[in-house]
């Protein structure tokens, strides 16, 4: 069992432990979705909400697979729960903000790929957290992502009024960033306790 | 790899579409576990071999499995390699398996594997869909390598466990920790655009001396 309080928790993983700045789950919409914070926005919003619901599922999930001793399957199990997870939401935003649904494109049904929402799912099973813990994890990852996708955007759309390099134009550049932020966010460690 | 053309779809993998360098796909893992060498080509063979198995799965059911179902499809496909790979790795390195911890299950969640099942395998017959998703394996393997070779001998002194400098070498610590993986990565990107630059430049003179 572990006993880190929730509150430690939350904090660990939207600051010093930032999905994307320190552990790099979900580079692929931290790279391809931040362009503009309009779309930053609402694709971390979205991607939070399954983030939370595939470690309320996982949660309940494992704890089942566990019971009839088929731990071997959660890889199977928390990917297709995932996938199903990412296809009401694609079919929330596509019904009600059909504008929305255009500018996200593919980055919308990719999320069932993104490492950040497996990724919860199984080191919240890995840590053997309890379900408050889960939820704090989940919630704290969500916010963590959002945050790092907002802060990228901002940066970038900046980024496109200076001049730069042919060379380092497009993905160097992102990745560059990228590097600086999750720089500045070790200045937080230490902050929910340590790692 | 009988015919040219089939080792043509090899290198093609390797180099000229290079997963980690020319599309940019598979970050996470990328960034997360090379820190050592290693660790870089450990994930990079495993994640050749889910590439390999599961593209041979899906060309093979290309025709069975029906359009509208086949993400969720090839999803479980890749899913049930990687939970191969995941025991296979824990039987044989206990210290690999904790070196690489939950991003080998991750591998799920890897663009790479998703897009060539839907990209190649799932329209093209099993010799040339395996040798394209090698070919890739590779070279997503390589450039884990390559990025794995800087960050552990710039971060630690050391390659494959080996000290390379004397005892007053002092380790870049960054270079291990997350921001090193962005830069690292970031420098490699920036060096093979600089490559691909000039090459356009020599072939453009060429061309142009040729009248």
């Amino acid at each position: 069992m572990n006993n880190d309080s929730v509150a430690n928790i939350l904090l660990t993983t939207i600051l010093p432990g930032n999905f994307v700045l320190a552990m790099f789950l979900g580079m692929c919409p931290f790279l391809g979705v931040s362009q503009k914070l309009s779309t930053a926005v609402p694709m971390g919003i979205a991607t939070a909400f399954v983030i939370l619901v595939a470690s309320v599922s996982a949660y309940f999930l494992n704890m089942v697979l566990v019971h009839f001793h088929l731990e071997f399957l959660s890889v199977i199990t928390f990917i297709t729960v995932i996938a199903c997870a990412v296809q009401l939401v694609e079919m929330f935003v596509k019904k009600t903000f059909p504008e929305l649904f255009r500018q996200l494109g593919i980055y919308l049904p990719l999320i069932t790929t993104n490492c950040a929402v497996l990724g919860v799912a199984l080191f919240q099973t890995a840590r053997h957290y309890n379900f408050a813990q889960s939820l704090a994890y989940s919630i704290g990852g969500g916010m963590g992502f959002t945050l790092a996708l907002i802060l990228m955007a901002g940066v970038r759309e900046r980024m496109q009024l200076s001049n730069v390099p042919t060379l380092v134009q497009g993905a160097a550049l992102s990745v560059v960033i990228g590097g600086l932020l999750s720089l500045s966010f070790m200045g937080f460690s230490g902050i929910g306790g340590g790692e | 790899m009988s015919t040219p053309s089939s080792f043509d779809e090899f290198l093609d993998g390797l180099w000229k579409q290079n997963p980690i360098f020319v599309m940019v796909l598979g970050m996470c893992p990328t960034l997360a576990v090379t820190v050592s060498a290693v660790n870089a080509i450990s994930m990079g063979l495993a994640t050749t071999f889910v590439l390999g198995t599961s593209c041979l799965l899906v060309s093979l059911l290309r025709h069975a499995i029906p359009k509208q179902v086949r993400i969720a499809s090839y999803i479980v496909i890749i899913a049930t390699f990687v939970t191969v790979v995941d025991y296979a790795i824990q039987a044989i390195s206990l210290d690999l398996y904790q070196a690489l911890g939950a991003y080998i299950k991750l591998i799920v969640a890897n663009c790479i594997l998703l897009g060539r099942a839907e990209a190649h395998a799932a329209k093209n017959p099993p010799l040339p869909a395996t040798t394209n998703a090698i070919g890739m394996g590779l070279g997503f393997t390589l450039g884990l390598f390559l990025i794995g070779c800087v960050r552990e001998i710039l971060g630690a002194g050391k390659l494959f466990g080996v000290a390379l400098f004397g005892d007053h070498f002092q380790p870049w610590v960054v270079m291990v920790l997350p921001p090193g993986g962005f830069f690292v990565l970031g420098f490699w990107l920036i060096t093979i655009a600089a490559f691909r630059h000039i090459n356009k430049k020599r072939n453009a003179q060429l061309q142009g001396a040729q009248p």
